[in-house]
């Protein structure tokens, strides 16, 4: 499905990664582990058209890498992105229509806005006040929905547990696990490496911008010793 | 009470044009944070395709009301493409003065290609007359610049809430870098946000000849600066605050000209300007300043 090579991502002067490759085959989960400042963002930063960059990026066959951001979206990707980035003066029903943007088909987004209503009764119950009165964990849910809403053919997730508390980090998680069962296509940065690697299918671990280790998600355990490497903490 | 009556409406449309012209600015700043000066020369551009086209084509009032209207809209979009959107990644000042710029370079023309003394445009005169409403005389033009304002509001609303260029253009106040990621043509909102801008301009425009009958290359700068102020004073980005800060304004200035002696009459603009200070020094960010986060703008 995306097919990266050769990544170099640079913000201004500074070169956050410096040359990798990444393959996320349809319909599987792939995880993007590392450190903070290790270029996780920067890579979806690059693969969404919002940072600069060299080397090639493939979705389905076609070199994507010189279009602007737009029109990217169009081909199928969409980011629910790190902090979430709901707007938070629009409703949380205005905030899925916005997801769909792309799309011409009312009656159908309609109809979508109603299932997540039902999947997220929380949402529903809130659909006309804006999104900024959600607290984080229902923004996050928000943010994967409104990224879902242009049907993409693959998934950025940048951090969704970032900043939650455990209960609601399992709960995002448990939501993320239900995609891949329906067959969504996956792309999942976190510093959550125990959890991520519980739901992914490959794991690519980035550190100080290069591909430090990959491999199968079995072939981690259960990532307590990738854990260890990238929070510092040996316990 | 007639007098009341009439000082209520004088404030209502007064408050009207200005919030018209606010509403103009506000629209491009909250999206671009572009303080666009040569909005009033957008107003005047309207006039002076209206002496043009009144001239050349037809003086039929009505056809000639709706050719202001697109002329409004298609010399705003275009100032965005050739003068705005070449600057638009680079600082704020940068826009402000290119606004100055592009608004002296029209003024200049309009002198140039026009005269320097004003033109007579009286096709929208007839909108001024005096009628009886019950036993109390007020101006046709007053209500319609009053109601017009009022459905222009109601319509931009609908827009804003209903479309999806209007949701984006409410996003992009916000994050405009997350409405790319959503699929929208930054160059799309971003032409719209110029052109409903535009279409505002062009509302206000015809009020404004129908008051004058006349046009002249300096007559949209004074009520952009005036409609400036009304946008501080509802809080700088802020559509509603654009609004209320028109009509506020519209209230204050007939307030103080109706509670001031006669004599006092110059200190008007004093007056106001001190009400507009202690609203500031009450409000600083202005009365219904907006959420402070602002993303990218690309």
């Amino acid at each position: 499905m995306l097919e990266i090579s050769n990544l170099r991502v640079t913000h201004g002067p500074i070169e956050a990664v410096h040359g990798i490759d990444i393959s996320v085959p349809a319909g599987t989960c792939v995880a993007l582990l590392g450190a903070n400042g290790a270029g996780k963002t920067s890579t979806l930063s690059a693969i969404t058209g919002t940072a600069k960059s060299t080397g090639t990026i493939r979705l389905e066959g076609e070199d994507i890498s010189a279009l602007p951001v737009e029109a990217r979206v169009k081909r199928g990707i969409a980011l629910s992105p790190e902090g979430r980035r709901v707007f938070y003066n629009l409703s949380v029903r205005e905030n899925l229509v916005m997801g769909a943007a792309i799309r011409k088909d009312k009656a159908a987004i309609a109809e979508e806005v109603d299932h997540w209503f039902t999947r997220f009764p929380i949402l529903g119950e809130r659909r006309d006040q804006p999104a900024g009165t959600l607290s984080g964990g229902e923004q996050q849910m928000l943010a994967i929905a409104r990224a879902l809403m242009s049907r993409p053919r693959i998934l950025l997730l940048d951090e969704p547990s970032l900043g939650l508390a455990p209960q609601i980090v399992e709960r995002i998680f448990e939501m993320i696990r239900e995609l891949r069962s329906q067959g969504v296509t996956i792309l999942l940065v976190e510093q959550n490496a125990t959890a991520a690697i519980g739901l992914s299918d490959h794991v690519y671990v980035l550190n100080n911008g290069l591909v430090s280790s990959q491999g199968r998600a079995a072939d981690y355990g259960n990532g307590a010793e990738l854990m260890d490497q990238i929070t510092g903490v040996h316990g | 009470m007639d007098y009341a009556i009439q000082q209520i409406l004088n404030a209502l449309s007064f408050g009207a044009e200005y919030a018209l012209i606010a509403l103009g600015l506000a629209i491009v700043f909250s999206i671009m944070g572009l303080v666009n000066f040569a909005h009033g020369e957008v107003i005047a551009f309207g006039g002076y395709s209206m002496v043009i086209i009144g001239t050349v084509l037809t003086g039929n009032p009505f056809i000639l009301m709706g050719a202001v209207l697109i002329a409004c809209v298609l010399v705003s979009v275009l100032l965005e493409r050739v003068a705005f959107r070449t600057v638009r990644k680079a600082d704020l000042t940068t826009g402000l003065l290119t606004a100055f710029g592009v608004s002296i370079i029209l003024q200049n023309a309009f002198l140039l290609l026009g005269s320097p003394r004003p033109i007579p445009a009286t096709q929208f005169i007839f909108l001024d007359r005096t009628v009886l409403v019950g036993s109390i005389q007020v101006s046709s033009l007053q209500i319609y610049e009053t109601v017009a304002t009022a459905l222009a509001i109601v319509a931009l609303m609908i827009f804003l809430r209903r479309s999806t260029l209007g949701l984006a253009m409410r996003a992009a106040a916000l994050d405009f870098e997350m409405v790319r990621l959503c699929g929208l043509r930054a160059n799309r909102v971003i032409a719209t946000a110029f052109a409903v801008s535009g279409l505002l301009a062009g509302l206000a425009c015809i009020f404004i000849m129908a008051r004058r009958g006349a046009v002249s290359p300096h007559m949209g700068f004074d009520p952009v600066l005036t409609a400036f102020v009304a946008c501080v004073i509802g809080g700088f980005g802020s559509l509603p605050g654009a609004v209320l800060g028109g009509f506020l304004l519209g209230a204050v200035e007939v307030g103080v000209l109706v509670l001031l002696p006669q004599s006092y009459g110059s200190l008007a603009h004093a007056a106001v300007f001190a009400l507009v200070a202690l609203i500031l020094v009450w409000r600083p960010d202005g009365i219904l300043s907006p959420a402070k986060e602002k993303g990218d703008k690309i």
